[in-house]
């Protein structure tokens, strides 16, 4: 086989579905003004499905800031929001939104208007305040959920407190839309979120195999339906079909790169506008993305949820995801996961943008240094922002890394 | 005055001060956050003490943080790390920013003191529910303090304890009035040590020092108001009381605040009446907030402006500690309040150092200038 012929073989051919479902998705958002159905934009982590079941549109900011970046769009943006007085310091997503926000600039020309503003702080601070600056500009009402955050546990009174809110967001979204919130209806939406995040478990499961049927790029690609379209029937089909992919892909022997020598993990978001170099760069070394702490995210908390009582238990599950629990605990889940995809290294991104996921990293490698003796190397950046980024040191010190990796084993 | 004196001296040597209080047989209990239920540790009959970070060298943390994490975080894990906290007997993290919030977690794993709380507070302050979940946070802590320590927290400890903050927070207000009305009466760099002076020293023996101080600055006669400009500074700490002496120079007077070493920590009374507990977590819900921390979303804006005009500030500078994330995002929209009110600010961003002297100083110089 020529090696066009083996590329060939290893594209996905459920990424252009993918996409398809992603356009329809952001047409529908973009002519919810005409078709009267109301926009809330909502953080990444944030419980959605009550948004499905009173027919909102959910728009995602980070989404579309993890589509700026992978346009190349970020640096200029960022740069637009220093100019409005943003330190440089701050979030890339953060800024590149409120950037746009203002000039309808980036990808498919901005994000359509929300018409509420849902701020779910389980993944930062940073969340509150963007939210808090875009509920000045569009003058909607903010409803904020607050997940207190969980260092050694969840305690009884975070729990009341949650699952008060709960009721304060239905009748916050009963306002605004002035219609009843359908019990019925939410008890589906909750069944099908479930789904949806077994089925992306058991794609990104797939990853187990030897050699590895995808990337932890090819994830990061993936991951968009589980964070947008949660509690859908589309994501269920969707995820159902690319499983059926993944299993197809390992049965026929293909793997995500040509020769799968090296397994190494990946923590922390990815590197948007360098996704395709970095993948490259690692397949270059017989290196597999196999696994990554950040597409996990979005499933990692099921063992909270009751299937049966879902409006009550995604309280908790919503409260105790990756980002929001100690980095001891942090530890715990990437030594899992090292065993699990029996990785041979792992490369933290140590992402100016997101402080976070970032602070805890080098406590969190000297844990795994110690239990599992792994190299472990750093990649520092701004997730969307390029000007932060410095290919040279990077290109020499995956090298370095990689020598280390392959000597080990 | 000598009970001035005291104050600046325990601001500007608090492990002195710690390690004479300690010998004398005093638990001490660090934070670094000035919604810390201080009167809780007190009542416990601990001493609370705030921490600034006071490490020579800084990159003692470098082996934990990022370089992009504030150096207010990052000084205070060095101080630890480099033993110069060996009198704590524990410290306490309420929830304040990501950044603290990831400090909690490595001073956790990298000390080893008596104790150590995690006292994970709502950050919406406007609901019933967010009210009742910041007091079940509270009672928590007065038990695991109970628990650490073997003791019991009555109500009637932490009642008086109530009545000693209010006395300390009713007189840094009332100083800051003093000054407000003459800044010949006080200098700005005397007030500041006296307010960091009083998150450090005995808070009884604190609380007696400020009424006497009050006392005899109301009798003092006035000497005539300085030509200088009046100015207000907005942000986070300030741990440089330089920076009130180069206003000076550059020819302007700090008049008024809104730090949390200033204005936000005394702000707010704590109602002496009925649950002590509750009484606090009012408090909370009451004074002026810090921007990690949600009441409104235009709330911080308008207390800017309403703090300029009440004390007639000519202008605003804004102090942040560089990579402080709650503050820089708010910057742009307090600034947007102070100009449509036509009040002028600069931005000043610093690390644990102080920009050079010279550039600093013409800074200043352009800024009052304009003013
Ligand atoms: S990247 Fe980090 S700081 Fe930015 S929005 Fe996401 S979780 Fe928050
Ligand atoms: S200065 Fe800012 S970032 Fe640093 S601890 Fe304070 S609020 Fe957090």
């Amino acid at each position: 086989m020529s090696t066009q012929e083996q590329k060939n073989k290893r594209k996905f051919r459920s990424a252009g579905r993918m996409r398809e479902i992603m356009t329809e998705y952001y047409i529908e958002a973009k002519s919810a003004s005409q078709t009267g159905k109301p926009v809330a934009w909502i953080t990444s982590g944030g419980p959605v499905e009550p948004l499905i079941v009173m027919d909102v549109i959910p728009v995602y900011p980070e989404n579309y800031g993890a589509m700026i970046g992978a346009s190349h769009m970020g640096s200029d943006l960022c740069a637009k929001a220093e100019a409005m007085g943003y330190s440089m310091d701050l979030c890339s997503y953060a800024r590149a939104d409120i950037a746009c926000a203002l000039e309808n600039g980036g990808p498919i020309g901005g994000l359509p208007k929300p018409d509420m503003l849902v701020c779910c702080n389980n993944i930062c601070g940073t969340v509150l305040k963007w939210y808090e600056i875009q509920a000045r500009y569009f003058n909607v009402p903010l409803f904020i959920f607050d997940t207190p955050f969980c260092h050694t546990g969840f305690s009884d009174a975070a729990r009341t407190y949650v699952r008060k809110q709960i009721d304060e967001y239905i009748d916050f979204l009963e306002t605004v839309c002035r219609k009843k919130f359908d019990l019925d209806k939410s008890i589906e939406v909750g069944h099908r979120s479930i789904q949806g995040q077994r089925l992306w478990q058991k794609v990104l499961d797939t990853a187990t195999h030897k050699p590895s049927p995808m990337t932890a790029f090819d994830a990061f690609f993936f991951l968009a339906l589980i964070v947008t379209l949660r509690g859908t029937q589309t994501v269920v089909d969707y995820y159902t079909e690319l499983l059926d992919e993944m299993n197809e892909r390992i049965e026929q022997g293909i793997g995500a790169i040509e020769n799968e020598r090296y397994r190494i993990l990946w923590d922390n978001l990815p590197i948007w506008y360098r996704l395709k170099w970095l993948s490259e760069k690692f397949a270059s070394h017989d290196a597999c993305l196999v696994a990554d702490t950040y597409t996990t995210a979005w499933c990692g908390t099921m063992k909270y949820i009751d299937e049966n009582n879902f409006i009550d238990s995604m309280a908790e599950a919503y409260t105790r995801i990756y980002l929001n629990i100690g980095v001891d605990e942090m530890a715990e889940s990437v030594l899992g996961m090292i065993d699990k995809y029996e990785v041979d290294g792992v490369v933290m991104h140590s992402n100016r943008s997101c402080k976070p996921y970032s602070f805890g990293q080098y406590d969190i490698q000297q844990i795994i240094q110690k239990e599992k003796g792994l190299p472990c190397m750093m990649i520092e950046s701004h997730m969307v922002d390029e000007r932060s980024f410095s290919e040279s040191q990077v290109d020499a010190r995956i090298d370095a890394f990689m020598e280390i990796v392959s000597q080990r084993k | 005055m000598e009970s001035i004196r005291e104050f600046i001296a325990a601001s500007q040597h608090p492990h002195a001060y710690a390690r004479a209080l300690k010998e004398s047989g005093t638990a001490i209990i660090g934070y670094l956050c000035s919604y810390t239920p201080e009167e809780i540790i007190h009542a416990a009959g601990l001493h609370p003490m705030r921490l600034f970070g006071s490490a020579e060298d800084i990159s003692l943390a470098d082996t934990h943080l990022q370089s992009y994490c504030c150096s207010l975080v990052r000084g205070a894990l060095a101080d630890v790390l480099a033993g110069n906290l060996e009198y704590l007997d524990g410290a306490v993290f309420p929830h304040t920013c990501d950044t603290i919030q990831r400090l909690s977690d490595i001073w956790r794993l990298n000390t080893k003191f008596r104790f150590f709380a995690d006292v994970v507070l709502p950050v919406k302050l406007t609901t019933e529910s967010s009210r009742a979940y910041l007091s079940d946070v509270l009672k928590k802590f007065r038990m695991d303090l109970e628990e650490a320590f073997d003791i019991t927290i009555t109500n009637e400890a932490l009642h008086d304890s109530i009545q000693t903050f209010n006395t300390i927070r009713d007189m840094l207000n009332t100083l800051y009035e003093i000054r407000s009305e003459n800044p010949s009466k006080i200098s700005g760099r005397d007030l500041h040590g006296i307010v960091k002076g009083s998150m450090i020293m005995d808070r009884d023996a604190a609380a007696q020092a400020l009424v006497k101080i009050a006392d005899e600055l109301r009798a003092e006669a006035a000497p005539p108001a300085p030509k200088r400009k009046r100015v207000l500074v907005a942000g986070s700490v300030c741990s440089h009381p330089d920076v009130y002496t180069m206003l000076e120079k550059a020819g302007a007077e700090v008049v008024w605040d809104d730090l949390c070493t200033g204005s936000r920590y005394f702000g707010g009374m704590i109602s002496t009446s009925g649950d002590p507990i509750e009484a606090i977590a009012q408090r909370s819900f009451d004074r002026l907030i810090c921007p990690a921390k949600h009441k409104s979303i235009t709330i911080r804006g308008e207390n800017l402006v309403q703090a300029a005009r009440e004390h007639d500030a000519r202008g605003v500078i804004f102090l942040q500690l560089k990579f402080c994330d709650p503050h820089s995002f708010d910057y742009p929209y307090l600034k947007e309040f102070l100009d449509s009110q036509h009040i002028p600010s600069m931005l000043l961003e610093v690390e644990d150092q102080l920009p050079g002297e010279g550039q600093l100083l013409t800074r200043f110089e352009t800024f009052v200038h304009m003013l």
